[in-house]
């Protein structure tokens, strides 16, 4: 039988190989929040005349969101695949291994967040390129990257449970749309203190990806915030702890092997 | 159970949930070193049973020990022993021959150092030595499933479980994987339990056969002496003209009990009685037969004698009924 490790490993490389092989996976994650996140900035810049805005660069305030918007991408591809293995009996063809289950389940998560990290880095590199100064430094950059692998843990786990829980590519993408309204209902566009209409502020304050996008904003226009990043990556620990469990159960259900 | 790698299975029932009994109370048992095929038309209950046996699936009752383990006991043991190719592939089309092979002999504990010789080994073995570096997606079905019977083989099982391997193959592809099958047993001794729904592969490569219908062993025994069971030869009339159809069954009656068949007029011969009698019974009523066949018992005749069905009939009730609970 072979190692844990090994095991883990297997499943990444798999994971992320077969992500790679297909552009229809790799570019919209990459070009989709960018292009949006440009069309923000040159639309919303007179945003930045708000009394109160945090920065006179609407570029550097909306980076954040393609940090967010591409682990939902990340969500819906890692879902996606996994339901895949499901329906043509990939998951049979594992479990006749001697593959550990919780080893499946984080050698399909450890894939999604090395594609995570990687789109993390596209965004940084479109981010400064276009000249956005990072003001949290080069620790800030480090804080990110785990970050982005904290929010590809988290939103992959959710994927993996949904596609676990329902076996089904066609659902989880039908859930896609669900997942993009709270980042919508968010402070995508505007800080929360800003937005002038009451149940939108309601929401977004009740929102979690608003504080996970606020973290990421922190590092990137203020420096350090602690409250911020503790809210930020609160939420995501949070968010990870909530579908771990239920993923883990899923898989046991769904892997009925004696 | 006398050696290790054979496979024992008493009053083995599984019942899905609001469905009727998949397999209903079977017992057999494979010696080591057999090839026994699990002969039956669709939905009889031949890929439930193989579910089963891999530890896909737990029984509803009865017990099942492959490799002296213990199915729902000692599900693990059972898989460390055991090559599987299921009935639908299930490979990635994104992948390569080669990366499926690495990925399998990584998760069975193939040592590192041996997994890229074995891959190669493999590979070449099933003839896929030229393709294993191209995407899968690029595969025949006949590749498909030769790369299938090679990812069953990582580990070098004792026991392997090939479901319907044949299924959707041309003759060319079929013949390669039978006289792989059939090498497997000759020179590694490996016991392999094969389902099928082709008679002739059953009676081409099976030591023994099992006939499953509706989740009931109905029949089982070495070809030969399943088909000698039945004894008696058929004689089949094809007419020249259509309307003869009903004339000639009126004058083969009284040669035999009739046979359900489609293409032709046919009865099993009573004993005593052979082709030229049959002949002369045609020249007697001036009918015109375009060919009269006198056919050695088949495993066909065997499940028919069984079942009251032929096997291509009940295999095309099987799908009907699969279709209308689709369009349902």
């Amino acid at each position: 039988m072979s190692s844990s490790l090994a095991q883990v490993g297997a499943i990444a490389r798999r994971s992320v190989v077969r992500t790679a092989r297909q552009p229809a996976s790799v570019i919209p994650p990459l070009v989709f929040p960018v292009a949006l996140m440009i069309v923000n900035a040159a639309g919303l810049q007179a945003s930045t005349d708000l009394e109160g805005f945090p920065t006179d660069s609407f570029l550097a305030f909306a980076l954040a969101v393609p940090f967010i918007q591409g682990a939902l991408f990340s969500t819906m591809n890692a879902g996606t695949d996994l339901a895949r293995d499901i329906q043509t009996g990939f998951v049979n063809r594992l479990a006749l291994t001697g593959l550990r289950d919780w080893a499946l389940l984080v050698g399909q998560i450890s894939g999604v967040v090395v594609l995570g990290v990687f789109q993390a880095i596209f965004y940084l590199a479109v981010g400064l390129a276009s000249g956005v100064e990072f003001e949290s430094g080069p620790l800030g950059i480090v804080v990110l990257l785990l970050y982005a692998a904290l929010v590809s843990l988290a939103f992959g786990t959710m994927g993996a449970w949904l596609a676990f829980r329902t076996g089904s590519g066609e659902t989880i993408q039908a859930l896609f749309p669900v997942l993009f309204v709270f980042l919508f209902i968010s402070s995508m566009n505007t800080p929360r203190d800003l937005i002038g209409v009451e149940w939108f502020q309601t929401a977004a304050t009740l929102n979690p990806v608003s504080y996970m996008l606020e973290a990421v904003r922190s590092l990137i226009i203020e420096g350090w915030d602690a409250q911020a990043l503790a809210l930020g990556f609160g939420f995501t620990i949070v968010l990870a702890l909530v579908s771990i469990p239920l993923a883990t159960h899923a898989l046991r259900t769904r892997m009925t092997r004696t | 159970m006398e050696a290790a790698n054979g496979i024992e299975v008493l009053g083995l029932v599984r019942e899905y949930k609001k469905g009727p009994r998949a397999v209903d109370g079977i017992d057999l048992t494979v010696a080591p070193g057999e090839i026994y095929g699990f002969l039956g038309p669709n939905g009889a209950g031949k890929s439930t049973t193989v579910h089963v046996l891999t530890t896909l699936l737990p029984p509803t009752a009865g017990t099942a020990r492959v490799g002296g383990f213990d199915v729902v006991k000692e599900g693990p043991k059972v898989r460390g022993l055991i090559g599987v190719a299921l009935q639908e592939a299930a490979l990635d089309p994104l992948l390569t021959g080669r990366d499926h092979l690495r990925l399998q002999a990584t998760l069975q504990g193939v040592p590192k150092d041996r997994r890229r010789m074995h891959a190669d080994e493999l590979l070449e073995r099933v003839g896929l030595a030229d393709a294993g570096d191209r995407k899968v997606s690029g595969y025949s079905g006949g590749m498909k499933r030769r790369l299938d019977l090679a990812l069953a083989l990582v580990h070098m099982p004792q026991i392997l479980f090939l479901d319907e391997p044949t299924t959707g193959l041309d003759p060319q592809s079929r013949t390669s994987l039978w006289e792989e099958v059939a090498r497997l047993r000759r020179e590694e001794g490996v016991t392999v339990f094969l389902t099928t729904q082709y008679l002739e592969e059953a009676d081409v490569l099976a030591d023994r056969v099992g006939i499953i219908d509706q989740g009931r062993i109905v029949a089982e025994g070495t070809p030969a002496a399943l088909k000698a069971e039945i004894g008696r030869p058929s004689v089949h009339a094809i007419p020249h003209r259509e309307e003869d159809r009903e004339k000639i069954a009126a004058f083969l009656a009284p040669f035999g009990e009739p046979l359900a068949t489609t293409r032709d007029v046919a009865v099993r011969l009573r004993d005593g009685l052979g082709l030229t009698d049959i002949v002369r019974a045609v020249d007697a009523n001036g009918v015109e037969v375009v060919d009269l066949e006198l056919r050695a018992p088949s495993l066909d005749d065997v499940f028919l004698a069984k079942t009251g069905r032929t096997l291509e009939g009940a295999t095309e009730e099987a799908d009907a009924e699969e279709e209308q609970k689709r369009v349902r």
